[in-house]
């Protein structure tokens, strides 16, 4: 915890002055009283002045199930993020659409995470991990986001778009701006320096996508996906939407994974009996992964803006009003979850979780995520006793991404 | 109480004595009938109870809604046949349903 920041004492605060779209309070792992007094006595919060307008908190696991099924009624569009883009690159993805165009779009990349590929991906990224986790050092303090998580999902990333895998790093640079701007998330990114990097990520794509065109073979990458399905094959001439839809893929599958990768390290240093129980038994891994992409929680937050006015649990709810889920809330909530607030890697019900949303615009990449997660903590465990958080976690400044930029460890064998 | 065979992509098959008035999606879950998630806890959300169901057995299970139709829309393996377990009230007219599940659930 940063001592310099003074953040409104969350038990004392008048409840309309409590602002959850400060990304102060997630840079500082702050946040759970606030949603937690959100969740008893006001639910569905209205905050009307915050940086980022006025907008509606939706914080109880149920109530967020009720809006992310009712895309009739909650739009996601025209962005799915607190701030709103601006006009300076009006991206466009499949995340941000209602119905048929999101359908259409987001069918044309679907198959690449179906199940049935990903017994196809299950050795490599097997091989990866292990390649990784054979090199990092024993007994000396490293930083574990970017030998692990980073090199881990930023491989996978590449593989997923065919992308040039020594260039690939450029992946996270992108995944980390895109996001990144005060004015969409709370981050530290320039408007120049994200306009110049999501600049270059739309040349960069759009030269691979002229040279893969009508390469031989039947390729599973996200671009001969795009180009195969007739929906989405002329993608490229509408460059908006071809950034947009690019810029979705490679945030759904970095930022996610990452600091989940990230976040199971840190959960299970800070409960030293769940990590017992995993030294016991490694066959819990599977259930433990879904239990850390709940503790995780790598999206805090979905946006829906309302077509038309409607009474919701009690309150009234305007035509244009912008409605933010708060996954990390629902997550916690002990109505829906049993001691909500404890990390326990053997639940009984490990994935009703809220972190991949519900609705239409679930995850698609959920499967995937999963599996990456099992195979490192699968491989990990065979290598070494003991993880260990040896310093303080850096956190994302942002109220959408919950991120790490750094975790000191050492290894024991 | 009627009977209900669901059968796993693999083949392996459980007849299980379904209570009338729970979906189908919990009678699986309280028989341990492996192949069927139910991520969201039967709230048509998650589409993690994706299952097929036999032609002549179709206009018993009926149809589903909107909602449904949107989250099996978004199935690659989506086929005639298709519904979602927990939209899926059991009655007494399902003696003898057959329900085959897919390869995977996402």
């Amino acid at each position: 915890m940063n001592k310099a920041v003074q953040l409104p004492d969350p038990w004392s605060i008048p409840l309309d002055q409590i602002d959850v779209s400060d990304p102060r309070l997630y840079e500082n792992d702050a946040w759970r009283p606030y949603f937690e007094r959100l969740r008893n006595e006001d639910p569905v919060h209205y905050n009307p002045d915050s940086p980022f307008g006025p907008f509606w908190s939706v914080t109880r696991f149920d109530d967020i199930v009720a809006v992310d099924s009712n895309h009739q009624v909650f739009s996601s569009e025209p962005t799915i993020v607190l701030g709103d883009l601006g006009d300076k690159i009006p991206a466009e993805m499949f995340i941000a659409m209602d119905p048929p165009k999101h359908d259409v779009q987001r069918r044309a990349v679907q198959p690449v995470v179906a199940p049935k590929n990903l017994a196809d991906m299950e050795s490599l990224i097997r091989s990866r991990v292990v390649d990784i986790l054979d090199n990092l050092p024993v007994g000396e303090t490293f930083n574990w986001v970017d030998d692990v998580s980073i090199n881990l999902t930023t491989q996978m990333l590449a593989t997923l778009f065919d992308f040039p895998f020594e260039d690939r790093h450029k992946l996270t640079y992108w995944s980390d701006i895109a996001a990144g701007a005060p004015e969409i998330t709370g981050g530290d990114v320039s408007e120049e320096e994200r306009y110049a990097g999501l600049m270059d990520c739309l040349q960069t794509f759009t030269r691979i996508w002229h040279e893969r065109k009508g390469r031989e073979g039947n390729s599973f990458d996200l671009i001969s996906l795009l180009q195969r399905d007739p929906n989405t094959a002329d993608m490229v001439d509408r460059p908006m939407e071809f950034l947009g839809n690019i810029g979705l893929l490679i945030v759904g599958g970095n930022d996610t994974t990452r600091n989940s990768a990230t976040g199971g390290v840190l959960a299970l240093n800070q409960n030293p009996a769940e990590y017992d129980k995993l030294r016991a038994n490694p066959g819990l891994i599977p259930g433990m992964v879904s239990e850390i992409i709940r503790w995780q929680t790598p999206l805090a937050h979905m946006r829906r803006t309302a077509k038309q006015d409607i009474e919701f649990r009690g309150k009234q709810i305007r035509k244009g009003d912008k409605v933010v889920m708060w996954y990390l809330s629902g997550n916690r909530d002990s109505s829906a979850i049993e001691n909500a607030d404890q990390f326990i890697i053997d639940r009984a019900n490990p994935r009703h979780h809220i972190s991949f949303g519900f609705g239409i615009h679930r995850c698609m990449g959920n499967r995937l995520a999963e599996m990456q997660l099992r195979i490192l903590w699968e491989e990990t465990m065979k290598r070494f006793r003991f993880v260990e958080v040896v310093g303080a976690p850096v956190r994302v400044k942002s109220n959408f991404v919950m991120g790490y930029s750094s975790l000191p460890v050492k290894l024991h064998r | 109480m009627p009977k209900i065979t669901l059968i796993e992509f693999n083949g392996r098959d459980h007849t299980i004595e379904a209570e009338v008035g729970k979906s189908l999606m919990q009678n699986a879950l309280d028989n341990g009938v492996p192949g069927i998630d139910a991520d969201c806890g039967g709230a048509c959300a998650c589409g993690t109870c994706h299952c097929f169901i036999d032609g002549e057995w179709r206009a018993v299970a009926g149809e589903g809604d909107a909602m449904e139709e949107a989250m099996l829309g978004m199935r690659p393996d989506r086929s005639e046949g298709s519904r979602l377990a927990c939209q899926i009230p059991v009655s007494a007219a399902m003696d003898g349903l057959v329900v085959r599940l897919p390869e995977y659930q996402m």
